[in-house]
């Protein structure tokens, strides 16, 4: 048993926010009470285990929609057990990896064995995410009802759209009936071709090939009409533009089942900030000073339903390369949190919609619920608004470096990450 | 004059640098015409010449230049060079870099592999063509044939002609003669001219547009970017359509003021970007161009890797021969 003492219990979900101790037992959530004064220490089990989290915020356990754990087949530059790593200490307890592997998680031997190497080296829950085509090919449909039986939470062809228009009906027709949401990496290929960065000033200045917004936008529009045909949940994955904001907004004003997720890099930073580092560059690219504005305002009002972070590592010699020819990518997992408290700190989200977006949005897009209640599986994520700390990629958990955020100063960090009753991990005082 | 460490784009260059390089330049500009060519004010020095992408004029200018200052020169092309065998530009550079050259003139097919390689070396880098990004000694040679014919830069309504989006000319040249305060006008096919360059320069007015007879009249000087003929397929333009709207010929230079310049960066294909009578006519300076790139990179090479002891540019004969 332990027994979190002192803290803030802030959750969004249940209308929570009060000091309280909360008494995990087991893997799960056994009482949440008013704090235990010198009357009622015989309450307390007397042999819990005790977490002082004075000054701490207490929140359900953060889960993050998307990243790369690049097991099976990448291993040079993730592992599950490195990459889970790194997702404890960003607050992370549970993640969702995109299929993207060697092979591609496109059928259930391969659902199976991230689960059964998860639960041998993780961290953190995984959810693994399924291919939406065999291979991610974009050809035919993959053996989806089976990867969901194994463990799968979504289906996504990420790193590239789902390949056509008539491939995505199939695929949003087939997970409707199977209650699985359909997350797509919005790209129109012939616009995208070639790009390195998003087309604008910066792209002009530097000589790089740019994408416009609209290779984004167009194939959003694409999906939010596939999904209102097929009535299937679109979940729109790391959205970098406005006008792709704008259709996703007014898709949920029609009352669609559409929902989308925010990266920390496309909220914090722009094209202005690329300058031949390869540590800039990914996909989709870092947008306008428009762009984002737009999101933060959509992760302000709701539009937006998680932040995610698209933590993509590459082994540092694969990024130590001309900027066209590096790979797409950055890591994110353990600046996530942080990034996104600078947003409150300059009043731009409150703390509790920041909460709402790494905890019950994210768990509502893969319809689950998330938060602290008696009964409820003991996930929960600590973590202070005030400590000041310095991001040092060098001492990262991940295999890999590939970090804008190298150096970053910040206030505020996660404090300690509780998967299934368990400290996972603990920040050194 | 602090010196340049390295030269990898003249957007950040200042005037004064700008100047003074072009000063440099002069007394080798006269050193091209001595019957013996070679200085040994480099002598014991060595210039990596390490082109990743084809290139014969810039690499030969590079060369000669080295040669003429009595410098070695160690050269590495694409095509013989391990970048075929799968080494990365990285290891590549740093190869070079441990024979000992003092100083690296590079060109690249990606934008911003020559800053790249300045970051991670301790020789200086002179970019010699980075992708669509940058040709500093381009610029140079460009003003250095400019200041010639016209004695200053300043004011100048310079017109640029061709595919702008893919040059590296046009970017280096735009950065350059912004600082002494002249007016741009940018003409070519759309596609090939995005809205951007506007803004490129902060608040210097760059001027675009898709009609060379509008973009000729009142123009100084006139740089016609080569055609570079693998781009007409990938936003399909067929090029007699090229020819028929954006072919500098004489009648449309008449537009221009009178003896207005016309330079040509080479390779340049005649009849096709330029009309043959515009090519060999009194404007042009596209010969000019090619013997101030020796000048220009002799000065580089000399204010950059000199040791300071030498006894410097050549004044009249006395250093001429070695």
């Amino acid at each position: 048993m332990l027994l979190i003492k002192n803290g803030r219990v802030l959750d969004p979900a249940s209308g929570t926010d009060a000091a309280l101790d909360i008494l995990l037992d087991g893997d799960s959530i056994a009482r949440i009470a008013e704090p235990t004064g010198a009357r009622d220490r015989n309450e307390a089990p007397a042999r819990a285990e005790e977490f002082d989290a004075t000054g701490m915020i207490v929140a359900p356990g953060f889960i993050d929609l998307h990243c790369h754990l690049r097991e099976p087949g990448g291993e040079s530059s993730e592992t599950i057990e490195t990459g889970t790593r790194a997702a404890a200490r960003g607050g992370f307890t549970a993640v969702c990896p995109m299929p993207n592997t060697r092979p591609v998680n496109d059928n259930a031997s391969v659902t199976r064995s991230i689960v059964e190497r998860a639960a041998a080296a993780a961290s953190t829950r995984v959810w693994p995410i399924g291919a939406a085509s065999t291979g991610s090919r974009g050809e035919g449909l993959s053996e989806i009802a089976a990867m969901q039986k194994a463990g799968i939470v979504a289906v996504s062809d990420d790193g590239k759209p789902i390949a056509t228009a008539k491939l995505l009906r199939q695929v949003m027709e087939y997970c409707q009936a199977l209650a699985l949401p359909v997350i797509d990496h919005c790209e129109d290929p012939s616009l995208f071709a070639g790009a390195v960065m998003r087309e604008g000033r910066q792209s002009v200045r530097l000589g790089l090939t740019g994408m416009p917004a609209a290779a984004e936008s167009i194939a959003v529009g694409r999906d939010v009409q596939i999904a209102e045909l097929t009535g299937c949940h679109l979940h729109v994955a790391h959205l970098s533009a406005r006008a792709s904001l704008e259709l996703v907004r007014a898709a949920k004003q029609r009352g669609l089942r559409v929902s989308c997720e925010v990266t920390p890099h496309h909220f914090t930073l722009t094209d202005e900030d690329v300058i031949y580092d390869t540590h800039f560059k990914m996909n989709p690219p870092l947008g306008s000073q428009e762009d984002r504005a737009a999101l933060i305002e959509g992760l302000s009002d709701g539009t937006v339903d998680a932040i995610a972070t698209d933590h993509a590592p590459h082994e540092p010699a694969s990024k130590q390369v001309e900027f066209d020819r590096a790979p797409f990518g950055v890591t994110g997992f353990e600046t996530a949190l942080a990034l996104a408290l600078e947003l409150v700190h300059a009043g731009r989200i409150s703390l509790s919609r920041m909460v709402e977006l790494f905890t019950s949005g994210p768990a509502r897009v893969l319809g689950l619920t998330r938060r602290i209640a008696a009964g409820e599986p003991g996930d929960l994520t600590l973590f202070s608004t005030d400590r000041a700390w310095t991001f040092n990629s060098e001492d990262s958990a991940s295999k890999s470096r590939n970090t804008p955020f190298h150096n970053r100063k910040f206030r505020g960090a996660p404090m300690a990450t509780i998967v299934a009753g368990r400290v996972v991990y603990r920040r050194e005082a | 004059m602090q010196r340049l460490r390295h030269l990898l784009g003249t957007e950040s260059l200042t005037a004064e640098q700008i100047t003074f390089l072009l000063d440099e330049a002069k007394p080798f500009q006269e050193f091209q015409r001595h019957p013996l060519k070679k200085l040994a004010t480099l002598r014991g020095k060595t210039v990596a010449l390490a082109f990743f992408e084809p290139s014969t004029r810039t690499r030969i200018s590079f060369a000669t230049s080295a040669s003429r200052l009595g410098a070695d020169t160690m050269n590495l092309q694409a095509e013989t060079s391990s970048l075929k065998k799968g080494e990365s530009l990285l290891d590549t550079v740093r190869t070079l870099d441990a024979m000992k050259p003092d100083c690296i003139a590079m060109r690249h097919s990606s934008s911003g592999a020559a800053a790249f390689v300045a970051s991670h070396l301790d020789i200086p880098v002179i970019n010699a063509g980075d992708g669509m990004h940058e040709h500093p000694t381009q610029a140079l040679l460009d003003a250095l044939t400019i200041r010639d014919r016209r004695g200053s830069l300043a004011g100048l309504n310079v017109t640029i002609v061709g595919d702008i989006l893919h040059s590296r000319v046009a970017r280096s040249n735009l950065h350059l003669l912004a600082k002494f305060g002249c007016r741009f006008t940018l003409c070519g096919p759309a596609m090939w001219l995005p809205r951007e360059f506007e803004g490129l320069l902060g608040d210097i007015p760059v001027r675009r547009t898709a009609d060379i007879d509008e973009a000729l009249q009142g123009a100084d000087v006139i740089i016609v970017l080569r055609v570079q003929q693998e781009r007409m397929h990938e936003p399909a333009l067929p090029l007699d359509e090229y020819i028929l709207l954006y072919q500098l010929t004489a009648e449309r230079l008449r537009r221009a003021r009178e003896g207005a310049l016309v330079l040509h960066p080479g390779p340049m294909i005649r009849g096709l970007e330029i009309d043959p009578a515009v090519a060999d006519g009194p404007q042009s300076c596209v010969l000019e161009q090619v013997t101030n790139g020796l000048a220009i990179r002799m000065a580089l090479l000399f204010l950059m890797i000199g040791t300071g002891t030498e006894s410097g540019a050549p004044k009249g004969t006395s250093h001429a021969a070695d």
